[in-house]
């Protein structure tokens, strides 16, 4: 009897880049929709506009470091750079943001170092820390969600045509002055004498929109625990950056409940869930083994909550995720973990013996 | 040693640039260069600075002993760069102002000290002056390209304020690439110079590499190899 010997692993498929990606696109999804129906339909345009850019781009980089064309157009990461940093945009931006951002994303803070899986910094928090610097005014200029225009009683949000020649620039600002609003950690931030407790009674959008922030947080945990459920990564880093910003907010909360927000304001608004399950578990430029994540996790959480206390722009995510990439490879020397046949792990600096 | 003059002008200007080769003064570089005029005033101060050093190096190079050259070098540079920070208090006081802090820095600035120690200590007077000069005019060369970089896309101007410098016959050269510009801060800030500096480097490469490769299907017996210059000694 003829029996076919094959040696392990036994799997019948193995998990390329872009089944990973085309799961991390579907995971965005509900986040998108989410977006899409507070916010109106800026976010999705936006999405769909840096997706065509990136590509665009994508393919004329690839070509000029004379790569295979097809084999990097199919893995699909440009598609889900395109997507993290179309969502993460306010939904209004204009275009020439997202392409200024895309071309950052891709050309420079990608390619440049030497394309997927070389690059140190996650490509679309480069773009968008770039563009917060460069554009702060076009950056932070966010619309209300549609529950606090006309009293929430219909889906009144800019249509769809009116949102398109807004943001290719076909439409006089007033029109649209009339929809800005600040975000929740904008009006935490500047907030001038007023106590937390004032801040929730006095100000709309606390008072009446957050739950439209709350919801797209909670679309985002969804998909990220779905990710999780198919093993594209493990639960260690979004579970420390989660569990580290609760830790210390609850911590200065229960110090100063007037001056601190409460744990779950943290959680659920700006992108903290965005950035703790999409963003932070990025597995280039995070740290490889479990016990690195949980300190990278860390870091990024115990960053995101000081540099919204006490940093210069209201979201910290972008910079908290930058600042623990680069130290990403610092992590990953400390905690190596034991290979077997080896009785101890094979950890930090090497030499001198 | 015979004088080989056309090599110290390639040197100072392409070969041994002492931005894009020798990576030194990038403090000041990458600090001034926001705009044209600025890269400008920082260039021709430096190559001044670089000239009149050489040439002092140059002429007490049989008297000046071992042990403490550095020292003496850094004297004779330091009134060098007094003098030069006294003229620009004097004719261009607002571009002064601007520059600040970074023109006592030529003091430290390593290209300067390395041209000395390398090369203006070890060659008669005629040469160590033109090295100064090329080498001075290589810096301002990629300080102006840098800063045309940065002005024309942080501002999407050119030539700003160049009466700063020229007086009031520059006050129109100012040119609008872009009415409208809405501004890009990245250029102007100093992560931006880094990025620009990377990419003139980049092309400054390529550039050579081309170059190389024609000459190999030239004439292929005849290789140079790259080497890395040595800039101090």
């Amino acid at each position: 009897m003829a029996l076919i010997r094959t040696s392990s692993p036994h799997l019948h498929k193995a998990s390329s880049t872009s089944d990973v990606m085309r799961l991390v696109v579907l995971a965005t999804l509900p986040g998108l929709a989410a977006m899409t129906f507070f916010f109106g339909w800026g976010t999705l345009i936006n999405v769909i506009w840096a997706c065509l850019l990136a590509v665009g781009f994508e393919a004329s980089i690839v070509k000029l470091r004379k790569r295979p064309l097809g084999f990097y157009l199919k893995d699909y990461s440009a598609l889900v750079t395109a997507l993290l940093l179309g969502l993460a945009l306010p939904p209004f931006a204009p275009w020439w943001i997202t392409l200024v951002g895309v071309f950052v994303a891709i050309v420079i803070a990608k390619h440049l170092y030497g394309g997927l899986g070389q690059n140190p910094f996650n490509p679309a928090m480069v773009a968008y820390a770039l563009l917060l610097v460069s554009f702060p005014l076009q950056m932070t200029t966010w619309n209300a969600p549609f529950v606090m225009i006309n009293g929430g009683e219909s889906w009144n949000v800019l249509g769809f045509s009116d949102t398109l020649l807004l943001i290719f620039g076909g439409i006089e600002p007033p029109l649209f002055d009339s929809l800005t609003s600040a975000t929740p950690l904008d009006v935490m931030r500047h907030r001038g004498g007023l106590t937390t407790e004032e801040v929730w009674s006095a100000i709309p959008v606390l008072a009446e929109g957050i739950g439209a922030w709350h919801a797209v947080s909670a679309a985002y945990f969804m998909g990220g625990v779905f990710l999780i459920y198919r093993k594209v990564f493990t639960i260690h880093t979004p579970l420390a950056i989660l569990a580290t910003l609760a830790i210390i907010s609850s911590l200065f909360y229960a110090l100063d409940p007037y001056q601190y927000a409460d744990p779950f304001f943290h959680l659920t608004t700006g992108a903290t869930m965005l950035g703790a399950f999409f963003i932070a578990t990025d597995p280039v430029t995070s740290a490889t083994s479990n016990r690195g994540k949980i300190v990278f996790g860390i870091g990024i959480g115990v960053l995101i909550f000081v540099i919204r206390g006490w940093g210069g722009y209201p979201d910290a995510v972008a910079f908290a995720v930058l600042l623990m990439n680069l130290s990403a490879p610092f992590i990953d020397q400390y905690t190596q973990p034991r290979s077997y046949g080896h009785a101890k792990a094979n950890r930090g600096m090497k030499g001198g013996m | 040693m015979a004088a080989d003059y056309k090599k110290i002008t390639t040197d100072g200007l392409w070969g041994n640039n002492p931005a894009l080769v020798q990576l030194l003064g990038l403090c000041p570089l990458l600090a001034v260069t926001g705009s044209v005029v600025n890269a400008i005033g920082l260039g021709v101060a430096s190559t001044i600075v670089l000239m009149g050093s050489n040439l002092t190096v140059s002429a007490f190079r049989k008297f000046v002993p071992e042990s403490v050259r550095l020292p003496i070098f850094v004297m004779i540079i330091a009134s060098f760069v007094t003098a030069i920070e006294l003229l620009m208090k004097a004719f261009t006081y607002e571009l002064y102002l601007i520059l600040g802090i970074f023109i006592p820095l030529i003091v430290t600035n390593c290209a300067i000290m390395g041209r000395a120690d390398a090369f203006a200590c070890k060659n008669p007077v005629k040469e160590s002056l033109l090295d100064g000069l090329m080498m001075g005019l290589g810096f301002t060369a990629v300080l102006v390209v840098l800063g045309a970089m940065r002005e024309s896309l942080g501002l999407g101007t050119l030539f700003s304020d160049m009466h700063l410098l020229f007086g009031p016959m520059a006050e129109n050269w100012k040119i609008v690439l872009v009415d409208d510009y809405p501004g890009f801060l990245f250029a102007i800030l100093p992560p931006g110079a880094f990025v620009g500096m990377g990419l003139i480097i980049a092309l400054k490469n390529v550039i050579d590499s081309r170059r190389n490769t024609r000459q190999l299907e030239l004439e292929p017996d005849d290789i140079v190899k790259p080497e890395r210059v040595r800039v101090t000694g």
